[in-house]
């Protein structure tokens, strides 16, 4: 594993007046790493990740991405230097079709200025395209409109278009909420899977232990706010605070 | 852009609705219905632009601002720089509309739903307020505009009828080729989910900014348009809040399923209308609402959803 540290925060805050949503964070995170984010409900865990990809601005600290300060930016700016996320509730477009919505992310990942304005089904994106719809496996459902489909196939979709930007580091926020048991560890296979091969960086927010034994490199167990415990997933299962503020 | 575009069938139907049109308008009919198809073509310019604004959710309840720029926009060329030339006056009218559009398109793309209809509406009635007041511009009584010339010659009726014809179809092809491409698929897009397009590296108050300045070159173009077939423009006709009441109105009847559909529309209102003051001269608003009524109820996607539910064209939609 490649040792570079890509993502830093220093002291970082965020209070929606004058409640605190999180505080003090300090982490370090190397390229290629894989960590989970797990708290009980509140515990400032998406607050966190939307604070990284620019959904809300962080009352006080700073982040660093590659040794450059992107506190405050823009989600835009985010996706452009290569900070992407998926979501807790999948954002996709439900009256489009598996394939349209992912021939958008594509496209606008992969073009700009004039192109834009080229016709979006051109052959090159479109077999590209089948071929991520392969590997996530939502091949079979590709003209099917998203409304139709299952969380577990929304959420598959979802992160496909999160990665087709190329991200340096994926944050995914409880990629297996809504999603049926049987499907979890499936949809988890090929997400990891996935993104291993392509060395992306990845946090998620997890609430199940099992996901995050099998699958992260490191936990980060968030409480009130703050990150009360930073630590391999056999070591941090056993902490005694995690076992008390977390697991219950 | 416009790659292989002439090979689409919307466009091939839409050259050949616009072919039949003006060869009906101009050879077959008597002038009163050829009236009625020349403005329905102008206008439908206008109910495209709106058109293209709705699929992404955002009604503008006062295109009448750009329509009337774009027609006092020909007025004014001509009063003061002697313009007569169709071809000046369509792109001075569609220049003069965009330029508008565009800088007030920094103020209401921040806007959605009944804010930005408003505010779009307000807008126009201040145009309104001006034009009324100025006496520079006609105040109340408006302009006269003389025909229009091609290469220094008279275009007369029939030559009027052409060169609308022809910028129907140029709006056609450009419109077909905007929604096809990335950045016309941004307009469902933004509609269904804009968290996720900003997510996905592109401003989605970008994309609403170009998309209504298209929205108003093409209103503006409508307007010239209107303004020569017309030979007279005057705010009550032009930019009064009933002008943008009657573009919404043509859009709800046409359907948003086609970019044919607002010139099918627009020719429709305009024999409806004729025949309300026909036959009811005390009542045609209310034939007029009736109508309205009736589609709504019983073709909810408009008179497109007709001619998809009969016709060979159903599945496609650009």
């Amino acid at each position: 594993m490649a040792t570079t540290e890509i993502l830093k925060t220093t002291n970082l805050q965020k209070s929606f007046s004058g409640i605190i949503a999180a505080e003090d964070i300090n982490i370090s995170v190397k390229e290629g790493e894989i960590i989970g984010i797990i708290g009980a409900n509140g515990a400032g865990k998406t607050v966190f990740v939307n604070m990284i990809t620019g959904y809300l601005k962080p009352t006080s600290g700073s982040i660093e991405f590659n040794g450059k300060n992107i506190t405050g930016i823009k989600p835009r700016e985010a996706t452009h230097i290569g900070v992407c996320r998926s979501f807790q509730v999948s954002q996709v477009f439900m009256s489009m079709t598996v394939k349209q919505n992912l021939m958008i992310a594509m496209s606008l990942s992969k073009k700009s200025g004039s192109a834009l304005l080229d016709p979006i089904d051109d052959d090159i994106l479109s077999k590209e395209c089948d071929k991520i719809l392969k590997q996530y496996n939502i091949i079979k459902q590709k003209d099917f409109v998203v409304s139709t489909l299952s969380q577990g196939m929304r959420k598959l979709l979802d992160i496909a278009m999160a990665v087709v930007g190329n991200p340096k580091i994926l944050l995914l926020d409880e990629p297996t909420s809504g999603v049926s048991v049987e499907e979890k560890f499936g949809i988890m296979d090929i997400v990891i899977s996935a993104l291993k091969e392509s060395g992306t960086t990845v946090l998620f927010v997890e609430h199940d232990m099992e996901i995050v034994e099998r699958y992260v490199d490191r936990v980060m167990a968030f409480y009130q706010g703050q990150i009360i415990c930073d630590a391999p997933p056999k070591q941090a299962l056993k902490d005694k605070k995690v076992i008390q503020y977390v697991l219950g | 852009m416009f790659k292989g575009i002439l090979k689409e069938q919307t466009i091939q139907v839409g050259i050949g609705f616009v072919f039949i049109v003006v060869l009906l308008g101009t050879f077959i009919l008597p002038e009163w219905m050829s009236n009625n198809f020349m403005y329905g073509l102008s206008r439908g310019l206008a109910v495209l632009g709106l058109m293209i604004l709705w699929r992404t959710n955002l009604v503008s309840f006062g295109h009448a601002l750009y329509y009337g720029f774009g027609a006092y926009a020909v007025a004014i060329a001509q009063k003061y720089l002697g313009v007569t030339d169709v071809f000046l006056r369509i792109l001075i009218a569609i220049a003069a509309a965009g330029l508008l559009g565009f800088v007030l398109g920094f103020i209401l793309r921040r806007y959605r739903e009944i804010f930005f209809a408003m505010l779009s509406l307000a807008f126009s009635m201040v145009l309104y307020g001006l034009l009324a007041k100025a006496e520079f511009l006609g105040s109340t009584d408006g302009m006269s505009i003389s025909p229009s010339t091609m290469f220094g010659f008279e275009l007369g009726r029939f030559g009027l009828f052409y060169f609308i014809g022809f910028v129907v179809i140029l709006s056609l092809i450009f419109a077909h080729a905007y929604l096809r491409s990335s950045l016309g698929h941004l307009t469902t897009a933004i509609m269904d989910n804009e968290i996720r397009v900003e997510y996905l590296g592109y401003s989605v108050e970008k994309a609403i900014h170009i998309k209504y300045v298209i929205s108003a070159c093409l209103a503006g173009g409508a307007g010239g348009l209107m303004a020569a077939a017309l030979g007279q423009v005057d705010p009550d006709s032009m930019v009064l809040w009933s002008v943008s009441g009657e573009l919404v109105f043509v859009t709800i009847m046409a359907g948003l399923g086609n970019i044919l559909a607002p010139f099918v529309g627009a020719i429709f209102f305009e024999f409806i209308r004729t025949y309300a003051y026909e036959f009811a001269p005390q009542a045609w608003q209310m034939i007029i609402g009736g109508t309205l009524l009736a589609i709504i109820f019983f073709l909810p996607g408009g008179l497109w959803s007709l001619f998809q539910k009969i016709n060979p064209f159903k599945k496609e939609k650009k």
